[in-house]
């Protein structure tokens, strides 16, 4: 189990306990005048934005956009998501320090998600996890994190290495995994989720597509 | 109606593997969107009556009636909105992925028909933010419906128009839940709401709303082309129809598996999922996810069904069975459930966010041999004092399989304490 990330005076808020100054007023849209967006990223969310009856709806799918061109929702990706979104940087930040996926914090570029949940931990989980972060420590360009399910408790225990995948995993699996997110090539190809079939031995795949016509679906 | 004989129809999983199955191509020659041609042939209310007659319960925990839903939203011309949950976040639950990876369009063409059922013209799939392949299997197969003409306006002539957005959520199991789950699409943070109003009268945007689960929408298809009342014959009185069933943990074959609703636990557990390993026995079960209050061996022949499970007094809930064997001391699998929930509670309602705090705090001081007997007495209580005192069920899921841990493994929790505490003792 891993412990929980503790912050000054053992909060896991960080900044707590910093002074507030009451008299300042609260930030206010950005201005388009003076916060520069890169052009990408606007577009990107301008048209997420174009996709809801409600504009504001388009906010995790924005702040995942600038999370990925400045690698975590640091306050200048906020401002700049603001200025495009019209809303101020604090409902942004309120989003982002709700959801797991968006990073607080400045993090390595790849991320390895661990499930440490119950259906994985009790397949070794927990074990494979620590294994993980030892042989990742000191790699700054990796996050690895211990994560709640997954959704992928048929190839436990796993992890998610970029959004892909990855399971069942055993000690011996970590060396190559590590070189091949290192070396920027496909991670663990032949245990990765999606080139496997599913348990149900009565779902196999159809037969070729002469006879697969007669049986139709039902 | 007594229990299902073998073997049952497979109406999910059939064939799911078959290579191209997530094109419109392959699922088209497999029959893929005749039901939706069958259900524009009909008028809403005819659809709305044959979702009825087949009894579907929704597939995604709470297991409230698919067709009662619909008939909730008010008729008119308002704006209407669908969001299919696919935040299938409950620890356990796997089954939506499979069915989202690999037939696509059998999602979309469940939407598209309930949303005709429902008069409904705008409509998402939240699907969770970890789901970074499926989403993007989504977005494949809905440009292809779209320029198939199965999506968009005047859908196959019928005059009936949708609109589809998959959106991906960042990571928050309370998205899950429904009123989580608008608030989070509306672009908040995932806080769950106050209900009344239900989202059938008032949901996203303030507009009347129908959430259904991934499985749930995935089985319309099949009962408009059996029938309602052909579909309500699978399974028994009051479950009716299959169920794709995510069996984990201490099993030789873990994965997803249909079954016909009424069958006996022990033929999946076991028969299926081929049991526990090396001749170790089943200790306690989870029958609905880590949510649902667990089971033990002499349970086994529980029918997999709604009622019986309820009558047993837990939950079908999504249809996850994790299994522990005998290896595992109860307390780790408390704890393990406990730090999820407290994890995950958005901290709205103080039950759940102190409750969830206090549960993990007591299962420590019983491991570091710092408890008595009397501890179990307090976290059973706050446990009590969790359900029914939030606005969402959250803080009830924890407080349901500890409750039931506490109940059916008491000797254990106390010689856990005692060991804990003479271990203490001696160093």
């Amino acid at each position: 189990m891993t412990a929980v990330r503790r912050f000054e005076g053992g909060s896991r808020v960080p900044g707590w306990d910093e002074a507030v100054d009451l008299e300042k007023d609260p930030a206010e849209v950005p201005d388009p005048a003076t916060t520069p967006v890169p052009e990408g990223l606007r577009e990107e969310i301008e048209s997420h934005m174009a996709d809801y009856p409600d504009p504001r709806s388009a906010t995790l799918p924005a702040l995942e956009a600038a999370q990925r061109v400045h690698g975590w929702c640091s306050p200048e990706a906020l401002e700049q998501v603001a200025c495009v979104m019209g809303l101020t940087p604090a409902d942004l930040e309120s989003v982002a320090s709700f959801y797991d996926m968006l990073e607080t914090v400045p993090v390595g570029a790849h991320s390895v998600y661990v499930c440490t949940n119950i259906s994985c931990s009790l397949r070794g989980a927990d074990e494979l996890y620590e294994q993980i972060r030892a042989a990742a420590a000191g790699d700054p360009d990796l996050n690895v994190r211990s994560f709640e399910c997954l959704g992928a408790c048929d190839i436990a225990p796993m992890a998610s290495v970029d959004g892909v995948y990855v399971g069942p995993l055993t000690g011996a699996d970590i060396p190559r995994m590590l070189g091949e997110i290192r070396g920027g090539e496909p991670v663990l190809v032949d245990k990765q989720l999606l080139r496997r079939a599913v348990a149900d031995p009565r779902a196999g795949a159809e037969p070729p597509p002469e006879t697969a016509t007669e049986q139709g679906q039902g | 109606m007594s229990a299902p004989a073998a073997p049952s129809p497979l109406l999910l999983l059939d064939g799911i593997d078959e290579p191209g199955l997530r094109t419109l191509e392959v699922y088209e020659r497999r029959g893929g969107y005749e039901s939706l041609r069958r259900a524009l042939a009909m008028t809403p209310e005819e659809v709305l009556a044959q979702l009825q007659a087949s009894e579907l319960r929704g597939r995604g925990g709470a297991g409230f009636g698919m067709g009662t839903k619909i008939s909730f939203l008010p008729k008119g011309s308002m704006d209407k909105y669908l969001v299919c949950n696919a935040d299938e976040s409950e620890p356990g639950t796997f089954k939506d992925r499979e069915l989202m990876q690999k037939t696509p369009h059998l999602l979309l063409e469940g939407i598209v028909i309930a949303a005709y059922a429902g008069g409904i013209s705008c409509s998402f799939i939240y699907i969770r933010g970890e789901y970074v392949q499926q989403a993007d299997v989504l977005d494949v197969a809905l440009a292809e419906a779209r320029s198939a003409g199965y999506l968009g306006d005047d859908i196959l002539g019928s005059g009936h128009s949708l609109s589809l957005v998959v959106h991906r959520g960042a990571g928050a199991y309370i998205c899950g839940e429904e009123t989580g789950l608008l608030d989070s699409l509306e672009g908040k943070r995932g806080n769950p709401r106050l209900k009344p109003p239900f989202p059938a009268n008032q949901g996203l945007y303030k507009g009347p709303t129908l959430i259904n689960n991934v499985e749930t929408l995935c089985t319309v298809p099949a009962i408009i082309r059996m029938g309602g009342e052909e579909y309500a014959k699978l399974g028994v009185e009051r479950s009716t129809g299959t169920k794709v069933v995510s069996v984990s943990g201490h099993v030789c074959r873990p994965g997803n598996y249909e079954v016909e609703l009424g069958i006996p636990s022990r033929e999946i557990i076991y028969g299926l999922a081929g049991g526990p390993p090396d001749g170790r026995a089943v200790k306690c079960w989870f029958p609905g996810g880590s949510s649902s209050p667990v089971l033990t061996d002499a349970d086994l022949d529980i029918p997999y069904d709604f009622d019986s499970l309820a009558k047993a007094g837990t939950m079908l809930g999504s249809g996850a069975i994790i299994v522990v064997d005998d290896s595992t001391p109860i307390l780790d699998v408390a704890m393990k459930v406990a730090r999820f929930y407290r994890h995950e509670s958005c901290g709205k309602c103080t039950p759940c966010r102190e409750g969830t705090n206090w549960t993990v705090k007591m299962l420590e001081r019983i491991d570091a041999g710092e408890a008595t007997p009397m501890d179990l007495e307090i976290m059973a209580s706050v446990q009590e004092h969790i359900i029914g005192n939030c606005l969402c069920v959250l803080g009830d899921a924890m407080a349901m399989p500890i409750g039931s841990m506490i109940a059916k493994f008491r000797d254990e929790f106390e010689a856990h304490i005692e060991a804990a505490r003479s271990r203490t003792e001696a160093a």
